[in-house]
């Protein structure tokens, strides 16, 4: 059930001075986020800047008796909003809408799930690890930042049991360069009678690659998009991406209420910004 | 306490209605709004075909505001009279149907067919969307346009006419009686204010569509003066939108000459906000004992000015 809280501020993690995470005291949220789902949060009151923001939930944090307590979410300082959201103190109080969207679908084994992350699109994926935990399904997580000090919480996902594969662009940590090519090589060097699916959140052009490799390896792959929204319910149109079923013509569609998870074959990969 | 408001021979439980294009079909947020405790809901402007709109970016955020070229993108109205009206019904919803065409023959027929459908409550016309070039505000930046679209609609329906007039122009009030003159039930005023962002590093606009429609708070005091030149000029029913987000921006347009309001981007920043807004009118009411939500509408006080010059 969705859920509008003004959520307390319990944490700021502050990572580095781009990436934050921030503890939000949210339980009714907590309760039903399925893994893959995001949250509206308004950066600051008043009307400017006036919008809420998309972001994926992060964690879910338990409490003392195991019940679902608060959420967290991984922000990169890029803009007016997400620069407030960085500088947020403990205490504050932030609007919280959620849970939305349609969520990742994990698989069940033998099929293995891979994931495929890039800077701060290592967001969604804390909790569909889990789900895959929870499933029993084996689990790779293939991350690539800038640099060795940009990978975070790679050790929680070790703990869910996830096998991980770094890379960073100046090579102080895992493979130099992208993450696409250990993917490329792993999916090259796996025969086709295992059963994986892809899950990609990241820079449009890393997801864009995943997909060609993904397509060529004839491997499913689903996609979690980051598109500017308005409202996250399917009221303003704002937030649409051009989407093709085979043999139909192409249309666009909401990625709050449609997404923000597609199936990478579905869209028209050249229309995406970035 | 009476909350209930007549637009026309359209009675309302309520004066909030969920603005055009900013509230989907309504359906979207039959999870998480009671639509049944709206006033009304006006739907996303309809043409008679599917439209697949404006590419993205299609919004950007601006102080206090957002604007907005999406193009119109929609279902077109037979899908939606076979798919979302009766999910609307089914809610309990006061359906208004926003359309738009290219030519006066598109929103006659439109209105033929919304006639037709069970559970439309009204019509609004929109001659105002500033996101299209093709028709829609043409009619609505003439007077002549407006008059020919709001007599043509009249006569083939029985169901509420209400254009949608645009801010675009020097004096709204003359629009405003164009309408009446032809046989308008109410106006609803404002839509968006043609307004443009640019992003200085790129040196590229910041929507696809270059130009784009302003909507918020940014643009209510604006709002309010249409709505109160308006309410000078014609008799009609007014429905008031520009920036409504609380109770006192809902009082300040009814005031000004405001029937009914509709609330819009509000809508997006806030989706539950509905319930607190109509508590807050009851409060006001109690406060100042007032019967009927009614003896509101165009009750500015405007006595003192005289008195206000001479002593300053
Ligand atoms: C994203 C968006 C889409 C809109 N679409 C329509 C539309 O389809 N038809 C229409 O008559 N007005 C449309 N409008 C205008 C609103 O209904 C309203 O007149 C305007 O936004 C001012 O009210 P507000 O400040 O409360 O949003 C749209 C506005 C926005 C922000």
């Amino acid at each position: 059930m969705l859920a509008d809280v003004d959520a307390t501020v319990l944490e700021n993690r502050r990572l580095s001075e781009h990436y934050s995470v921030l503890v939000l005291d949210a339980p009714p949220i907590a309760a039903v986020t399925q893994p893959g789902q995001f949250v509206m949060l308004k950066p600051a009151q008043g009307s400017d800047p006036l919008l809420r923001r998309p972001f994926s939930v992060f964690e879910i944090l338990r409490g003392p008796a195991g019940e679902p307590a608060a959420i967290s979410i991984l922000n990169k300082r890029a803009g007016v909003g997400t620069a407030l959201l960085y500088d947020v103190e403990p205490g504050t109080t932030i609007r919280c809408l959620g849970p939305l969207g349609k969520p990742f679908e994990a698989v069940r084994p033998p099929a293995e799930a891979w994931m495929v992350a890039g800077g701060v699109g290592l967001a969604p994926f804390v909790t569909l690890a889990t789900r895959l935990e929870e499933l029993g399904t084996p689990a790779t997580l293939f991350y690539g930042a800038r640099t060795a000090s940009e990978l975070y919480y790679v050790e929680l996902f070790e703990a869910l049991g996830v096998r991980t594969v770094l890379s960073t662009e100046d090579g102080t940590r895992g493979v130099r360069g992208r993450v696409t090519a250990p993917l490329r090589d792993t999916l090259s060097a796996t025969p086709d009678t295992t059963d994986i699916r892809l899950y990609a959140c990241g820079p449009t052009p890393m997801m864009r690659a995943v997909a060609r490799l993904a397509a060529d390896h004839r491997r499913p792959c689903d996609v979690s998009l980051e598109q500017v929204m308005g409202c996250g319910l399917g009221g303003c149109y704002s937030c649409v991406v051009l989407t093709t079923l085979p043999g139909g013509t192409p249309h666009f569609v909401r990625s709050c209420i449609e997404g923000p998870v597609f199936d990478a074959r579905h869209l028209v990969w050249e229309a995406l910004e970035g | 306490m009476d909350l209930s408001v007549s637009i026309g021979s359209l009675r309302l439980a309520n004066p909030l209605i969920a603005a055009s294009g900013c509230f989907g079909y309504g359906v979207e947020y039959a999870g998480a709004v009671d639509l049944a405790a709206l006033g009304a809901v006006a739907v996303k402007g309809l043409f008679l075909a599917a439209r697949e709109g404006h590419p993205p970016p299609r919004i950007v955020e601006t102080p206090s505001g957002m604007l907005n070229a999406i193009g119109l993108q929609g279902i077109g109205v037979h899908r939606f009279v076979a798919e979302r009206l009766p999910e609307l019904r089914r809610h309990g919803a006061v359906v208004i149907v926003n359309i738009c065409g290219t030519t006066i023959d598109e929103y006659v027929e439109l209105a033929r067919i919304l006639s037709d459908a069970e559970g439309v409550a009204a019509l609004e016309l929109n001659i105002s969307c500033p996101n299209i070039k093709e028709g829609g505000i043409t009619f609505g930046c003439s007077l002549t346009g407006t008059h020919a679209v709001v007599s043509a609609v009249r006569k083939v329906t029985r169901l509420p006419v209400i254009p949608k007039l645009t801010p675009n122009v020097t004096d709204v009030a003359s629009f405003a009686r164009a309408a009446e003159e032809a046989g308008a039930d109410a106006v609803s005023l404002v839509n968006t204010f043609l307004a443009m962002a640019i992003d200085v590093e790129t040196r590229r606009p910041r929507l696809s569509n270059i130009v784009g429609g302003l909507s918020g708070p940014a643009i209510r005091p604006i709002a309010v003066r249409m709505v109160y030149e308006c309410r000078q000029a014609v008799r009609l029913p007014i429905i008031g939108m520009g920036g409504i987000a609380n109770t006192t921006d809902v009082l300040e347009f009814l005031i000004a000459g405001a029937t009914a309001v509709q609330i819009g981007t509000a809508n997006f920043v806030d989706p539950l906000l509905w319930s607190g807004v109509l508590e807050g009118l009851r409060a006001y009411m109690e406060r100042h004992r007032i019967g009927a939500i009614g003896e509101l509408t165009g009750s500015l006080d405007t006595s003192r000015r005289e008195h206000a010059w001479i002593s300053s």
